[in-house]
């Protein structure tokens, strides 16, 4: 009796913070198995393109999440991508090495980050002044560096994982894909172990909700600050090099496209968790790879620029719908003073 | 023995200046090994300062520390943690959500490979809690316990650091009667094991009855050393406040006139819709104190917050004859309503604000403090000079932040704004916690001309002596319902412990 009563409560409050997510689970599930009845090809083709479109959007919201949930916003991951998608563009161009162009990528995210911790943990400036002051950066110096006419030494290609990518549907969907795009989906794995498993993510999380506590605990708030959004934004790098260096293989400006900002909304439909970032990244990559295809197929008689908005729809959605219903971080924007 | 004539603690000529306050000069303290030793003082008299420099937060501007004898340099908390310095804050340092285990290691983590261990951690809190009779649930949401047990958190933080000094920074404020009783025998537990305990409260009661030693700070510095043996409650009064206090409320009779506040029926659930406040019906008077007595969690919070419109709830309330709609704060504030609250960083300041924007924030956009669209200035900076003066509250001027004020003057800022403008009635929410003697005669003396100039006052509190010092009429809570409403003049301590104890008066 005791225990029932119990048990389904547990199991309403269960559904309360999962329905919406189980819900819109359930129906991508049977939309995705019913398309595969119907056409197979272009089932695959829009899975393959949903994980790859997820790839910058999941990046960007690791980037975001780490700094949030450290206790900074950042509102700059579009221009850190933006800067660092260029940097590693170059740095292609003039090496022809592809690993040190992403690296180079990753680096100029991670430099970027540094700036905005300084201004965001040292100066306590603004932290939305802080981020627009990236974006408007690397706007600015993408724009003014950028010749046409660069030839590129390639891009990143696909690797198949053996037997995996045999298997049907799932084989060439996830285990077919290129590095960039597998290494998204370790991060979301290494982040979530890290934030929510091990002392640097106690650590980082008490940062974000209550930095004096931390602080009274012996916890050096402004290293974790510091860190989390530095590494965040060498995470912001690789987004910023998936689509120079793996997807289109060149340089264009403002590639970027709303990215960035698209990212946060993925971030926060994903509640501040990696899973949950990469679940909302798959849904926002659904929306732009269905986008695609029906572009392609042009059976409808919409506007194609009705269909390209939305992504963009949904990250309206999203923003209007979830913002006042997540746990954002308590000292989320908030700078530390010591005394 | 030898081991016992060294000192746990010295603190010497520590000197701490913030722009525009000395907040503590020349400061000299010592602890022995295992004894209980008072720090009182007024409010702003230094003593979370001098205690937070201790303990590494603040860096002192010069002063020396040593621990057993030997000197040592605390240059952060990681240091004073190291040094066994333990310390219980006056606003707690708990992150609302994380689990109780999750806060405990917070800092001094357990760990398997990159792992945190939270098992072991677990089993460890336990073990301690149950060797000191602290009970605790360690998988609990911190924001979903009581306050009580929060503090049992605090305590076991630094016991689980193996502190041998710990500085607990007014514990009692916001604890029941019992639960101080309760903590006091924890804290003669840890004594007797050598633990050596720095006691901050400003209630002289307890220290009389529970310290060793007592040193007494006014104005940043020490200004006297005493014994419970040697002293009464109004010698260490006077010696705080450097004058004599009145510790009893003078008031004559009351002189009720008509009905100002009028609650019929009312009922407040809570997000799981389980009631804390049932059915209530009470009447308060123009020219009358009602104190509402009860132990903290039957109900008391959530009737005035529906009062004041920040819960919803259901019901009949009428002020001045006007029925008063829920959730609607601003509706109140104008219509002669004033609130002090319990909380006071959630519901009483806005602690980034300077201390003359917190004292207009009912009025900002009324005269004479804005004319149209335009914010007048001047008026709000000569109302705060105004009311910093009247209520004595210790701050360097009327624009640093109320954040930056000690506890006690935060407090007096929120009474301010509340009792300086015209109102018809008065619902206070422990208005005195947290305050020093001179502070609460001077705000129990306001409450009571309060009354007498007519104003209704509704007197929430946890502290029997409070409840009986300035209430007409009693209405006692229990689990939500009033038992018993009765005149002042018929209650004693002994019937009012047993009515908040669920007795019924027919059976007492
Ligand atoms: N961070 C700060 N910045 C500026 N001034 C401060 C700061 N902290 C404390 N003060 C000032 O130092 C003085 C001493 O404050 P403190 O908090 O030590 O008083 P207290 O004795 O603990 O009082 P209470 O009993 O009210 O808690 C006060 O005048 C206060 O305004
Ligand atoms: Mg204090």
């Amino acid at each position: 009796m005791q225990s029932s009563i119990i048990g389904s409560s547990a199991f309403l409050r269960f559904l309360k913070r999962w329905g919406v997510n189980l819900g819109i689970g359930l129906v991508v599930l049977v939309t995705i198995i019913w398309g595969y009845i119907v056409n197979d090809k272009v089932t695959v083709a829009v899975l393959a393109s949903t994980v790859r479109q997820a790839t910058p959007l999941v990046l960007g919201a690791l980037c975001g999440l780490m700094g949030e949930r450290a206790g900074v916003i950042n509102i700059g991951i579009e221009g850190q991508m933006l800067l660092s998608a260029f940097i590693g563009f170059l740095f292609n161009v003039w090496t022809g090495n592809l690993l040190i162009a992403v690296f180079a990528a990753a680096m100029t995210g991670a430099l970027l980050g540094l700036f905005l911790a300084f201004m965001s943990v040292s100066l306590r400036m603004d932290q939305i002044i802080g981020g627009t002051v990236i974006n408007i950066l690397a706007l600015g110096l993408t724009g003014y560096f950028y010749q046409a006419g660069l030839v590129t030494q390639g891009k990143l290609q696909p690797i198949a994982l053996g037997s995996l990518a045999e298997i049907p549907l799932i084989g060439p969907v996830l285990f077919n894909n290129p590095p960039i795009t597998y290494t998204a989906i370790v991060l979301v794995l290494v982040v979530h172990y890290v934030l929510f498993h091990t002392r640097w993510g106690l650590r980082t999380r008490a940062v974000g909700e209550h930095p004096r506590a931390a602080d009274t605990l012996g916890v050096n708030v402004y290293l974790m600050r510091y860190a989390n959004v530095i590494i965040g934004g060498a995470i912001a790098g690789l987004a910023g090099a998936f689509l120079t260096l793996e997807a289109v293989g060149s340089f264009e400006r403002a590639m970027t496209n709303g990215r960035g900002f698209v990212a946060l909304a993925v971030m926060i439909f994903g509640r501040y968790t990696p899973l949950g970032a990469w679940g909302a990244a798959l849904l926002f990559g659904l929306a732009s790879a269905i986008q695609t295809q029906l572009q392609f197929f042009g059976t409808f008689n919409i506007p194609h620029q009705f269909i390209g908005m939305l992504p963009y729809l949904l990250t309206i959605i999203v923003l209007a719908g979830f913002v006042g219903r997540t746990h954002i971080p308590a000292a989320d924007g908030e700078p530390y003073e010591k005394e | 023995m030898a081991e016992n004539e060294t000192l746990a603690l010295e603190i010497r000529h520590v000197t701490k200046r913030f722009p525009g306050v000395l907040a503590n000069d020349d400061v000299n303290f010592d602890l022995r090994r295992g004894e209980i030793h008072a720090l009182l003082g007024e409010n702003g008299a230094g003593k979370t300062t001098l205690m937070n420099i201790v303990y590494g937060l603040y860096s002192p501007d010069e002063g020396e520390f040593l621990i057993n004898g030997k000197k040592v340099e605390i240059k952060g908390p990681h240091d004073a943690i190291n040094y066994g310095i333990g310390m219980v804050h006056q606003h707690f340092m708990l992150v609302p959500v994380f689990t109780v285990t999750e806060n405990m290691i917070l800092g001094s983590e357990v760990t398997s490979g990159p792992s945190l261990d939270l098992n072991r951690a677990r089993r460890e809190i336990i073990e301690l809690s149950e060797a000191h009779g602290l009970d605790v649930d360690p998988d609990a949401l911190v924001e979903d316990i009581p306050v009580g047990v929060q503090q049992r958190v605090e305590i076991l933080k630094a016991l689980y650091r193996k502190a041998r000094v710990l500085v607990l920074d007014e514990p009692t404020a916001v604890l029941t009667p019992q639960e101080a009783e309760d903590l006091f025998q924890v804290m003669h537990q840890l004594t007797d094991k050598g633990v050596s305990i720095i006691f901050i409260t400003h209630k002289l009661k307890e220290v009389l009855n529970v310290a060793d030693r007592i040193t007494v700070m006014r104005r940043g510095r020490v200004v006297g050393h005493t014994t419970p043996k040697e002293s009464t409650q109004s010698d260490l009064a006077s010696m705080m406040v450097g004058r004599d206090v009145i510790l009893q409320v003078e008031k004559g009779a009351a002189k009720p006139r008509n009905v100002v506040l009028e609650i019929a029926g009312l009922t407040v659930e809570d997000e799981r819709s389980i009631a804390s406040v049932k059915d209530v019906s009470l009447q308060v008077r123009s020219g009358e104190v009602l104190g509402i007595a009860g132990v903290q969690g039957n109900g008391q919070t959530e009737l005035v917050e529906a009062l004041t419109g920040l819960r919803a709830a259901r019901g009949e309330v009428q002020l001045d004859g006007q029925k008063l709609p829920f959730e609607n704060p601003r509706f109140g504030t104008e219509h002669g309503l004033a609130h002090i609250p319990e909380d006071r960083h959630k519901h009483g300041l806005v602690l980034p604000y300077s201390l003359a924007d917190n004292l207009v924030l009912c009025t900002y956009y009324q005269k004479p403090f804005a004319s149209n669209l335009q914010r007048n200035d001047r008026a709000v900076d000569r109302n705060a000079v105004e009311l910093i003066e009247r209520f004595d509250v210790r701050s360097p001027s009327q624009y640093v932040t109320a954040g930056t004020l000690s506890g006690g003057n935060q407090q007096k800022v929120i009474v301010a704004r509340e009792l300086s403008r015209p109102i018809s009635l008065l619902v206070a929410n422990q208005p005195t916690r947290g305050l020093d003697v001179g502070s609460i005669e001077y705000i129990h003396n306001e409450i009571i001309s309060m009354r007498d100039l007519g104003v209704a006052v509704l007197l929430v509190s946890a502290e029997l002596d409070e409840i009986m010092a300035l209430s007409d009429r009693i209405a006692v809570m229990y689990r939500g319902e009033i038992v018993t409403v009765v005149d002042a003049g018929q209650a004693t301590r002994e019937k009012l412990g047993l009515w908040m104890a669920g007795l019924h008066p027919g059976n007492a």
